[in-house]
């Protein structure tokens, strides 16, 4: 048995038994050791989709479409179906995910697990706000079709439920019309912090879609210093440009993390000294929302340790202050990724008693994984996230500690009520012990 | 060329099958689908008719193949619903417990009449109908286990071997009708059923890679076809280890 594993490559952990779901009316056999857990394609970042006993319930199987309504834009497919897959049948028929992560090998069951969002967070919400519907089949075998107006609990327990709720077989999902494949992008280098909060709130205003990649490791006067994207989808064009996918990868595990504080330093100014396009240009949708997926593998780049994702959000009237300070810790250990990632989020409540976004600043960066060191430095950020009152994504963690959870997701106990008994992960222990 | 604009597949819910079926609807062809399981042959009906243009006509029927009795309303509803048969793949089948086969003779002969006597039952309806109507391909699925038996499956190994010799003459038979007959024999395949296996070996080849050779063949009416190629180089050494060697070997 080769025992999953999530995309940070860590922690590694085998369950007691894996399973193949092929048939989504199937059910999970009474053989396989409890509990369960559904893991989908492996792309959140910790123990989410990851547990020590019971089964692991193999969800890629389940790839199959149910219906499209290619008038309306509305979706049923199986949970194992991915976001690329989804894309391939819908945009070429004028559609489109109204809220996509940063991978589109994501799958959908996982989308609402997570209840992930995206760069249109300030205008649309996330990925939870466009289910209809959605089926869970529970481990005493009974079947619940949940729905955003049913009012019982089922569907706001199972969006960011993190799997915890029951299996979920199908998703019904209402998509946004397109008029291509093309993004109409504006870039523009903001020279730091206080930079990016006027530019960003302007952007915000007049952009679905609204993203910063920062140089995390840059000091003083230029701290916070980036580059902010700003698009919308592109309107008909009399001609498009033709667009080829190339197909990269990272061959080998290299034996330690290539990241390190010179390859960091370089990539980082380098990547700010791009030039830009403040007057707009098209980009394909593709490398515009998952940049990474173009490497197929880029996980192996941190070597075989792995690596932690950090994703935080901040409330608004202390993001300013708690982002520079986050920053400040970061870059005096010379520690950060390739591209740490600022946006802002918009004000529309998430609709998951363990959703993630909320109103605020979210700050998202990689850290190859240096045993102590590394959790030293994440402890401290710890410390500066929870003094502002802000929280971790559960979907990018391997190590919060549980009280930041409990504080983070006041609603965890009375989500604990949906919890399907025959449903656990490494996660969920270890948060609510 | 053979056009595969309206194929019948049998045993389409299998893996490499539900590969076949959706490469094929997104090459614009019409399909009829037969599966034994109903719940699983709706679920892959409703998945193609939503890949599917509205051109496509995307049907099918859940029947039990080892009711030899069907096969020719099968074929007939297929025919009807499609308006023709450019090509037809059969790729149903067990695969049977050795173990148990040698305790139970009533078993082996089951799995035989599964994996070798339904399917020339089903051959023998549809070379005369597409030997009549002078074109059209077959394509079978089956084994390199039915090139040499060996210890660890020979039941499942008959039955394949069966099938490749009947097709060896059928395919002679119908050459004079510009009817391709096509025997696919696929090396270690990475379906669902097989995921907790340790899959890194460069053997293993994922269902839609299979479905794809599977495809080419049909069009270029190949003979034997092996997927992937390298296992011809495999089962040319297998095949040619004198039997006094190969009876000792744990294979």
């Amino acid at each position: 048995m080769i025992a999953p594993r999530s995309w940070n490559r860590l922690p590694r952990v085998a369950p007691d038994a894996v399973h193949a779901l092929t048939q989504r009316s199937a059910g999970v056999p009474d053989s396989l050791p409890r509990p369960l857990l559904a893991h989908g394609n492996g792309r959140s970042y910790g123990d989410v989709c990851l547990t020590e006993q019971g089964t692991l319930l193999l969800t890629r199987g389940l790839d199959r479409f149910i219906e499209f309504d290619p008038q309306q834009g509305v979706l049923r497919c199986e949970a194992g179906v991915t976001l690329a897959e989804l894309l391939a049948l819908v945009v070429p028929q004028g559609w489109f995910l109204p809220s996509t992560p940063g991978t589109r090998l994501a799958t959908v069951g996982g989308a609402v697990a997570n209840d992930v969002h995206g760069k249109n967070h300030h205008a649309v919400g996330s990925f939870g706000h466009h289910v209809r519907a959605l089926e869970l089949w529970r481990s005493d075998g009974s079947v619940i079709e949940c729905r955003p107006e049913d009012g019982n609990g089922w569907f706001s327990a199972t969006i960011g439920g993190l799997g915890l709720t029951g299996l979920i077989r199908w998703v019904e999902l209402q998509l946004i019309p397109i008029q291509n494949p093309w993004m109409w992008i504006e870039s523009q280098r903001f020279a730091n912090l206080e930079e990016f909060w006027a530019i960003n709130r302007r952007a915000e205003a007049q952009w679905p879609y609204t993203v910063a990649w920062i140089d995390c490791l840059a000091k003083g006067k230029a701290q916070g210093r980036g580059i902010l994207l700003a698009g919308q989808h592109a309107s008909a064009q009399a001609e498009l440009p033709a667009f080829k996918e190339g197909g990269k990868r990272i061959p080998v595990d290299p034996p330690f993390s290539l990241v390190n504080g010179l390859s960091l330093r370089a990539f980082n100014t380098l990547y700010y000294r791009q030039p830009v396009k403040p007057q707009g240009a098209l980009t394909h949708y593709v490398p515009y929302f998952y940049p990474l997926d173009a490497i197929q593998d880029w996980n192996r780049i941190y070597g075989r340790r792995g690596f932690y994702q950090y994703q935080c959000v901040i409330p608004p009237r202390e993001a300013e202050a708690a982002t520079a300070a986050l920053l400040d810790t970061i870059a005096k250990r010379g520690e950060g990724s390739f591209l740490a990632v600022l946006k802002t989020f918009g004000g529309k409540p998430s609709l998951g008693m363990l959703s993630f976004p909320r109103p605020g600043t979210t700050l998202a960066l990689d850290f190859p994984n240096r045993g102590d060191k590394t959790l030293r430095l994440l402890a401290d950020l710890d410390a500066i996230v929870r003094e502002a009152g802000g929280t971790l994504y559960p979907g990018k963690d391997a190590r919060m500690p549980a009280s930041l959870f409990q504080s983070g997701y006041p609603e965890w106990e009375a989500f604990s009520n949906y919890v399907d008994p025959g449903f656990s992960s490494r996660f969920w222990k270890r948060v609510t012990s | 060329m053979n056009s595969l604009k309206r194929v019948i597949l049998f045993g389409a819910t299998s893996a490499i099958a539900e590969q076949t079926a959706r490469q094929l609807v997104a090459q614009g062809a019409s399909l009829y689908c037969v599966g034994r399981n109903n719940d699983k042959l709706m679920a892959l009906i409703d998945d193609l008719k939503v890949r599917a243009s509205d051109q496509q006509q995307i049907d099918g029927c859940a029947a039990d193949l080892t009711d030899s009795d069907q096969h020719a309303r099968l074929i007939d509803a297929g025919e009807r619903v499609l308006g023709g048969i450019d090509g037809v793949l059969i790729a149903h089948g067990t695969l049977p417990d050795q173990q148990a086969c040698q305790s139970d003779a009533d078993l082996t002969r089951q799995e035989i009449e599964t994996n070798a006597l339904s399917v020339i039952n089903l051959l023998t309806l549809l070379a005369n109908q597409l030997e009549q109507q002078q074109h059209g391909v077959i394509a079978v699925i089956s084994s390199v286990a039915g090139d040499r038996g060996r210890q660890s499956n020979y039941v499942y190994g008959a039955a394949k071997g069966m099938v490749t010799l009947f097709l060896q003459g059928l395919r002679n038979r119908l050459a004079k009708s510009n009817v391709d007959v096509v025997t696919i024999k696929p090396g270690f395949v990475d379906t669902p059923m097989t995921a907790e296996l340790d899959k890194g070996g460069p053997l293993w080849a994922k269902p839609e890679q299979i479905a794809k050779g599977i495809i080419k063949a049909m069009q270029k009416g190949k003979g034997e076809v092996y997927l992937p190629w390298f296992w011809w180089g495999i089962m040319l050494i297998i095949r040619h280890i004198p039997e006094a060697i190969f009876k000792r070997m744990s294979l």
